[in-house]
C-alpha cells in the first residue's frame, strides 16, 4: 500500500515538473481564452483597406455585432455598408467549439436568406487577405499547440507557441502565435499553408482596455507574402455590454438590417 | 404602378410627421442597360436592339434602436422600345416594428421563400415583374400587413395580402414574349372582387442542426395566371390572363452537409380547374479554393417537375438544371453562373450565362447572355425560339 503510494506521488511529481510542450502550449491558449471570457456582447465598426501589390486600394466598411454563448461559440452578425452594391448584405455566424459554423447570408436584392456551407472557411472574406477562419471566433477546441519558446518581440516579453487547426477544411497546416507574456493576447500570427510555407503574417496594433479587462486592438494588419497584397483591419466604436439577445441573432433579424 | 399608386404615395406622405427626425439612410443604384438579339424577331413589330435606363433608390429610418424601421424603395424603368418595360413600382414602403419574439410590417414589400436556384417553385407572395427579366426573380412590391411570431419552436409568419398584382408582361414590341402577346387590358379573376381580394398566407420555419425547413400555406388568387386565347378591342389575336382561385401548401427544404448542399421545394396546388404537385430539388456541391487558387467552384443539378405535364402553366414541367458557379473571391466580387435547363421529353434547351464584377467602390458591371436552343412546339418555350440576347448593364450605387 505504502509502495503504491509513494509509486504516486512520485508520478505527480514527475507530472507537475515535466510539463510537455504540449501541455503548456494548451495551458497559455486556455489562459488567453480565459482572460477574454465574460464580455456579454459588443458592437463595433470594422473598416478593411485592401491593397494590392500595385498599391491600388479599396475599402470594406462594416458594422458589426456579436454575442457571448455559454460553453459554445460565439453569435456574430455582420452588415456591409460599402462597398455600395453589397451594403444590407448581412452574414450571420453561430460558431461552434468543435462542429461545423452554421452561417447564413441574405442577400437584400432578393431579400432571400441562404443557408450557406461553413467548410468554404479557408475562402478570402470579402476579397480581402482574411479568410473566414481568421475572422472566425478563436476557440481553444479549433486547434491543438504546442509551447515553442520564450521570446522578446520589439521588448515585449512573448510566449510564441504553435497551433495546428483540426478542421481538415483549414486552409493552414499550422500557425505560430506570439502571445504578449503579461497581458495573454496575441501580438502577431505567422500563417502557413497546406505545404508549410508562410502565407501570411498578421500583425495587431494599438491595443486598448475596455470594460477594464478586455484587450482589443485597433488595427490589425494582414500581409500576404506570397502575393504581396495586403488588408488592414480597423476597429471603430467598440461598444461592450449593449443589451444584445439571442433575438437580434436570428435569420429574421437578417432581414431587417440596415 | 397601375393600380393604387396615389393611394401608397398619399400613405407616405402621411407617415412623414409621424418620424423623429433622425438621418435618413440613403442608397440604391443607377444604371444603364443594352439588349441585343442575335436573330429577327417573329413578330415584325418587335425590336432588335434595346437601351434603358433604370432607377431603384432607398431611403430607410431607424428609431427607437432599430425597434421601429421604415423603409421606401421605389423603382422605375424607361425603355427606349417597349412601353410595357417602361414602368415604375413601388418595392418597398413599410414600417417594421420589432417587439420581443415578435415582429410586425405593414406596408408594400417582397417576401423571398425557397432553396433552390434555377425555378422558385414555393415563393407565392410576390408577383412576378416579368418585363425585367424572363428568369422571375424580379417581383413587384405587394401591399401586406404580417405578423411574426419568432419563438423556441421556430418562427411563424402570418400575412394578410389585401391588393393583388398583376404579372406584367411584353408589349407588342417587346421580346421574349408570346405570340400572340399577352393583352393585359384583358385580364380577368375568378374572384368577384377581382383585385381587392383580400389573400391569406402562412409560414412555418426554423432550423435543425444542419437542416433548414419551411413549410406555407397560401389561400386566394393565384400569382401565376393562365393566359388564353382572346380577340381584344383593336381586333388583334391576344392572350388574356386569367387569375385563379387556388389553395397551395408547400415544402422547403435544405440539407447544408460540409460541401453539399441538398434542397427542395415541393408544392400541392388545388384549384377548381385543376390540383396537381410540383417539386423542383437537387444539389449545389462547391469545390473551395479551386486549383490552388482563391476561388470556389460549385456545381449544380437540379430537377424540375410538374404533375401537369404537357399542360403546365410553367416552361419546366420535366427538366433538368445543370449549371456551373465560378466565384473568384477576387476584390471586384467577381462571378460567373454557366448553365441549362433542358426538357428531357422534348430537349427543348435554355441555355443561360450571367457574370458580374464591381469596377471600383461604387461601380458594377453585368452580363447575361441567354439562347434557347432545339425548341419544340409542344413546350412553352417555343415562342422565345428566335430571341437568344445578350445584354450588358451597367449600375452605379449610392
Amino acid at each position: 500500500m505504502r509502495i503504491l503510494l509513494l509509486l504516486l506521488l512520485s508520478l505527480f511529481a514527475v507530472g507537475a515538473t515535466a510539463e510537455t510542450a504540449e501541455e503548456k502550449g494548451l495551458a497559455i491558449a486556455r489562459e488567453v481564452d480565459q482572460r477574454d471570457s465574460g464580455w456579454g456582447d459588443f458592437q463595433a465598426h470594422m473598416d478593411m483597406l485592401l491593397r494590392n501589390r500595385h498599391g491600388e486600394e479599396s475599402l470594406r466598411k462594416m458594422r458589426i455585432k456579436s454575442l457571448e454563448v455559454k460553453d459554445d461559440g460565439d453569435k456574430t452578425l455582420i452588415v456591409f455598408d460599402e462597398p455600395r452594391d453589397v451594403k444590407g448584405t448581412a452574414l450571420l455566424t453561430f460558431s461552434h467549439k468543435v462542429k461545423d459554423d452554421d452561417q447564413w447570408l441574405y442577400l437584400p436584392a432578393l431579400k432571400r436568406v441562404k443557408r450557406i456551407a461553413s467548410r468554404n472557411k479557408s475562402g478570402p472574406f470579402m476579397g480581402s487577405e482574411f479568410a473566414y477562419e481568421d475572422l472566425a471566433s478563436q476557440e481553444v477546441e479549433k486547434y491543438t499547440y504546442k509551447y515553442l519558446r520564450d521570446d522578446l518581440l520589439d521588448g515585449t516579453p512573448v510566449f510564441v507557441i504553435e497551433r495546428y487547426p483540426v478542421s481538415r477544411y483549414s486552409g493552414y497546416k499550422r500557425q505560430v502565435v506570439w502571445v504578449d507574456k503579461q497581458r495573454y493576447i496575441p501580438l502577431k500570427i505567422e500563417y502557413y499553408d497546406r505545404k508549410n510555407s508562410l502565407l501570411k503574417t498578421l500583425t495587431f496594433e494599438g491595443y486598448r482596455k475596455y470594460l477594464d479587462q478586455y484587450w482589443r486592438a485597433d488595427r490589425m494588419f494582414m500581409q500576404n507574402h506570397q502575393t504581396g497584397k495586403s488588408t488592414l483591419l480597423t476597429w471603430k466604436d467598440y461598444r461592450f455590454r449593449t443589451g444584445l439577445k439571442d433575438s437580434d441573432f436570428t435569420r429574421n433579424s437578417l432581414k431587417r438590417v440596415r | 404602378m397601375r393600380m393604387g399608386g396615389k393611394g401608397w404615395l398619399l400613405l407616405l406622405f402621411g407617415l412623414f410627421p409621424a418620424m423623429p427626425s433622425l438621418a435618413w439612410d440613403w442608397a440604391g443604384n443607377m444604371a444603364v442597360e443594352g439588349r441585343t438579339f442575335f436573330q429577327s424577331p417573329l413578330d415584325p413589330r418587335q425590336y432588335d436592339n434595346d437601351a434603358s435606363i433604370s432607377l431603384e433608390p432607398e431611403l430607410a429610418r431607424e428609431w427607437h434602436d432599430g425597434r421601429d424601421i421604415f423603409v421606401f424603395r421605389p423603382f422605375g424603368r424607361l425603355d427606349a422600345r417597349d412601353e410595357e418595360r417602361s414602368h415604375w413600382d413601388i418595392r418597398e414602403l413599410h414600417w417594421t416594428h420589432v417587439g420581443d419574439g415578435w415582429e410586425t410590417l405593414v406596408g408594400v414589400s417582397r417576401v423571398f421563400w425557397g432553396v433552390t436556384e434555377a425555378w422558385h417553385l414555393v415563393d407565392v407572395i410576390n408577383q412576378t415583374d416579368l418585363v425585367e427579366d424572363p428568369d422571375a426573380e424580379d417581383k413587384l412590391g405587394q401591399p401586406m400587413v404580417k405578423l411574426s411570431l419568432e419563438q423556441d419552436w421556430g418562427t411563424l409568419d402570418l400575412f394578410l395580402l389585401p391588393g393583388f398584382r398583376e404579372r406584367t408582361f411584353p408589349g407588342a414590341d417587346g421580346r421574349i414574349r408570346t405570340h400572340p402577346r399577352v393583352d393585359t387590358d384583358l385580364t380577368s379573376y375568378q374572384s368577384g372582387r377581382e383585385w381587392k381580394r383580400v389573400d391569406l398566407a402562412a409560414r412555418w420555419s426554423r432550423y435543425i442542426g444542419e437542416w433548414d425547413i419551411g413549410l406555407s400555406l397560401f389561400h386566394g388568387t393565384g400569382r401565376d395566371p393562365l393566359l388564353l386565347p382572346a380577340v381584344n378591342g383593336k381586333g388583334e389575336q391576344v392572350l388574356a390572363p386569367y387569375y385563379e382561385l387556388i389553395d397551395q401548401a408547400s415544402i422547403d427544404l435544405q440539407a447544408t452537409l460540409g460541401q453539399w448542399l441538398w434542397k427542395l421545394e415541393a408544392l400541392y396546388r388545388h384549384s377548381d380547374n385543376d390540383s396537381f404537385y410540383a417539386w423542383t430539388g437537387g444539389f449545389e456541391y462547391t469545390i473551395v479554393g479551386v486549383a490552388d487558387s482563391a476561388a470556389d467552384l460549385g456545381l449544380l443539378a437540379e430537377v424540375l417537375y410538374d404533375q401537369r405535364g404537357d399542360q403546365s402553366a410553367t416552361p419546366f414541367n420535366h427538366d433538368a438544371f445543370l449549371a456551373l458557379r465560378w466565384t473568384a473571391n477576387d476584390e471586384q466580387s467577381s462571378e460567373l453562373l454557366a448553365g441549362f435547363i433542358v426538357d428531357w421529353k422534348y430537349g427543348s434547351t435554355l441555355l443561360n450565362l450571367e457574370g458580374s464584377r464591381r469596377c471600383g467602390q461604387r461601380w458594377k458591371a453585368s452580363l447575361i447572355l441567354r439562347a434557347w436552343l432545339n425548341t419544340d412546339e409542344r413546350g412553352l418555350l417555343y415562342p422565345f425560339r428566335n430571341d437568344d440576347y445578350l445584354q450588358l448593364e451597367l449600375a452605379r450605387y449610392f
